[in-house]
């Protein structure tokens, strides 16, 4: 703080720009922008081709089938209901595992990443074993659209807790003891100085969570099946392909990606004004490394493009 | 409102921190809690805060056992070194957060954080983020924040103690005019004993989890009840059993019998302070003190043979330190390296 204890204004620092080691910063835009081209953007260049290559009207025919509207809507409100639970829970998860001290403390913080790295048709199995019609616990949701709620809970879990926990570790306790010193009761202090300062972290936790949902097949495939009330969008894709519809599985597949790109845009949007105070000095916001994480600099949004 | 704390013990797994502590600070005094780092101080300061709890005493506030009670209820401003700002906040929601909870008027809310920024030097800035501020800011918006909603009691953790030199000196000031304004009653926690005796009118001088001494800054320089405080609040050399000030040696060019031969071995002038450093004939490193008019006046080399004559020397054998521990450390003291006994050849 030495140099910034001056009274004059202190000059924002500038942000960090990209620079690989031992090329210039033309060359390292350009390694890139190649990279994400060939890995991302033409894939999705491709795939858009597909869905549109019998025209619009087809498209939209496709898109608006009942079999597909309803999968699509199947599969949006059962993400929007997982991520609220995971929005909830991870937080608390996240919480417990900084905040608290409990036997086997380590031992949960190593298995929360386990749904994550577990293939997604062994988590179904998990998932039947004790949801199934064998239940140890005489409860069968198998084959239920409870079925899917619960498998996008167990696979999307991680995301939430992971995006949260580094930014609660981080977290300056002065901060509480100062507003409790102010009057600050402990609700009141997690509403007015917890939560907003874990808000970027929760945000890009529940985009993530929700992009993995809508495309989850494997889990809910076994788990859920594909039976009349729980073909989810990703599953009638499945269908779709065995069945020759190329066409139709790619415009299904293009609603799923914008529906992400809107959920990605959505949370930028609320990050940004989350870390509006980081912005404001010129720091790195988040520190999450994750797309979806804000800018560093407004000043430096041309690095962008 | 006064405090006092009675009989306070406090540790963390084994150390303690708070050794049966009783303090009493009077209704409207400026109060400075000095010691180096470990002897409880900042401890002390927050569990009259209420941010910690102690296993064994209590605090009162104007009178009221506040002991049970949780920091929120207790209305103590409290500054923490390094500002706890809110972040996510402007500096006037800040300023305004604590009246904000005791849920006043958007109005009434305005007028009061218009009316602190004021005081503290800060007005024009309620838009920006404690992230755009400078330090000595970022610590004057913290003390409008804890003053907003009038305490009984201003607590302050290190408050300079992340501020560079020329910063610090002028908070000192600045906090001691505050003071006079304000009169509310203020504690508030250093190591550094320059600054306390320069803003607080009563120290309360700590080590190892207990109290040494307490009185003004006279008391403590020229009273000292251990050789703790003597060495703590200002340069020391012991001789035998005697300690005496380096600016209480008197260097002399004849023996007579109140005299100790000592030879020079190092001149060093800083300014208008001369130090002097002497080794005695048994091996003793001391130094004096000297003006530089005295110096010219001995007309003293580095290698001659001069005679030092200490004066107010003291001698605590009859009043061992109250603390055994501190004892066998006697210079000791980690953030006062520089109050050692002896100088550095």
């Amino acid at each position: 703080m030495e140099a910034h204890a001056a009274q004059a204004p202190v000059a924002p620092p500038r942000a960090r720009q990209l620079r690989l080691p031992g090329v210039g910063a033309g060359l390292g835009r350009g390694v890139v922008v190649l990279y994400l081209s060939v890995i991302v953007l033409l894939p999705i260049a491709a795939l858009a081709n597909q869905a549109f290559s019998e025209g619009l009207a087809h498209f939209w025919s496709q898109v608006t089938s009942p079999a597909a509207k309803s999968s699509l809507e199947l599969i949006l409100a059962c993400s929007l209901i997982v991520v609220a639970i995971n929005a909830f829970f991870g937080t608390v998860v996240a919480w417990l595992l900084v905040r608290d001290n409990f036997p086997g403390k380590s031992l949960v913080n190593a298995i929360i990443d386990l749904p994550f790295a577990l293939p997604t048709i062994v988590a179904s199995l998990i998932l039947i074993e004790l949801w199934g019609n064998k239940s140890p616990i005489g409860i069968d949701i198998a084959l239920s659209r409870t079925a899917i709620v619960v498998a996008l809970c167990f696979v999307t879990l991680p995301f939430v807790v992971r995006a949260v926990q580094p930014l609660l570790i981080e977290m300056d306790r002065d901060m509480e003891e100062a507003a409790a010193s102010l009057g600050a009761g402990g609700f009141t202090v997690f509403r007015r100085i917890i939560f907003p300062n874990l808000l970027p972290g929760l945000a890009a936790g529940v985009a993530l969570a929700f992009a993995r949902a809508l495309g989850e097949y494997g889990s809910v495939l076994i788990f859920a099946g594909g039976t009349k009330n729980t073909t989810v969008a990703s599953i009638l894709i499945g269908q779709q392909i065995e069945q020759g519809n190329e066409t139709g599985a790619a415009a299904i597949s293009v609603v799923l990606l914008a529906m992400a790109l809107v959920v990605l845009v959505l949370i930028t949007l609320i990050q940004r004004w989350g870390s509006r105070h980081e912005r404001a000095q010129g720091a790195g916001a988040g520190g999450l490394g994750l797309a979806v994480t804000a800018p560093p600099a407004p000043q430096e949004d041309d690095e962008r493009e | 409102m006064g405090i006092s704390v009675d009989g306070a013990n406090k540790s963390f797994g084994d150390f303690q921190a708070l050794d049966d502590v009783s303090i009493e600070v009077p209704d409207g005094s400026l109060t400075a809690l000095l010691g180096p780092s470990g002897s409880g101080k900042s401890t002390l300061l927050r569990a009259i805060a209420g941010l910690e709890t102690l296993d064994a005493g209590r605090v009162l506030i104007d009178g009221e056992d506040v002991s049970k009670k949780p920091t929120q209820k207790r209305e103590v401003g409290f500054v923490f070194q390094h500002y706890a700002a809110f972040k996510h906040m402007t500096v006037y929601e800040n300023v305004g957060f604590g009246l904000k909870i005791r849920k006043w008027k958007k109005e009434k809310i305005r007028a009061r954080v218009d009316e602190l920024l004021n005081l503290v030097q800060l007005p024009g800035l309620a838009d920006r983020y404690p992230s755009q501020l400078s330090g000595g800011q970022r610590q004057r918006m913290a003390l409008a924040r804890a003053l907003a909603v009038q305490p009984q009691v201003l607590l302050l953790d290190e408050p300079f103690g992340a501020l560079d030199a020329k910063v610090r000196k002028d908070l000192r000031t600045w906090l001691r005019n505050l003071h006079e304004e304000m009169n509310v009653t203020t504690i508030f926690v250093t190591h550094d004993q320059e600054e306390a005796m320069d803003v607080a009118g009563q120290l309360v001088v700590m080590n190892q989890g207990r109290v040494e001494q307490s009185g003004s800054a006279d008391d403590l320089y020229d009273k000292p009840a251990n050789e703790f405080v003597m060495s703590f609040v200002g340069e020391v050399n012991r001789l035998g059993d005697d300690f005496v000030r380096p600016h209480d040696i008197e260097i002399v060019r004849d023996r007579d019998d109140s005299t100790e031969e000592a030879m020079v071995q190092r001149i060093v002038a800083l300014g208008f302070e001369i130090r002097v450093e002497l080794m005695l004939a048994d091996g003793t490193e001391v130094w004096a003190q000297l003006t530089r008019g005295e110096l010219q006046r001995l007309e003293l080399r580095e290698g001659q043979i001069a005679y030092l004559r200490p004066v107010h020397a003291k001698s605590f054998n009859g009043s061992p330190p109250s603390n055994p521990r501190g004892a066998s450390t006697p210079h000791g003291s980690p953030d006062g390296g520089d109050a050692g006994i002896t100088a550095a050849a």
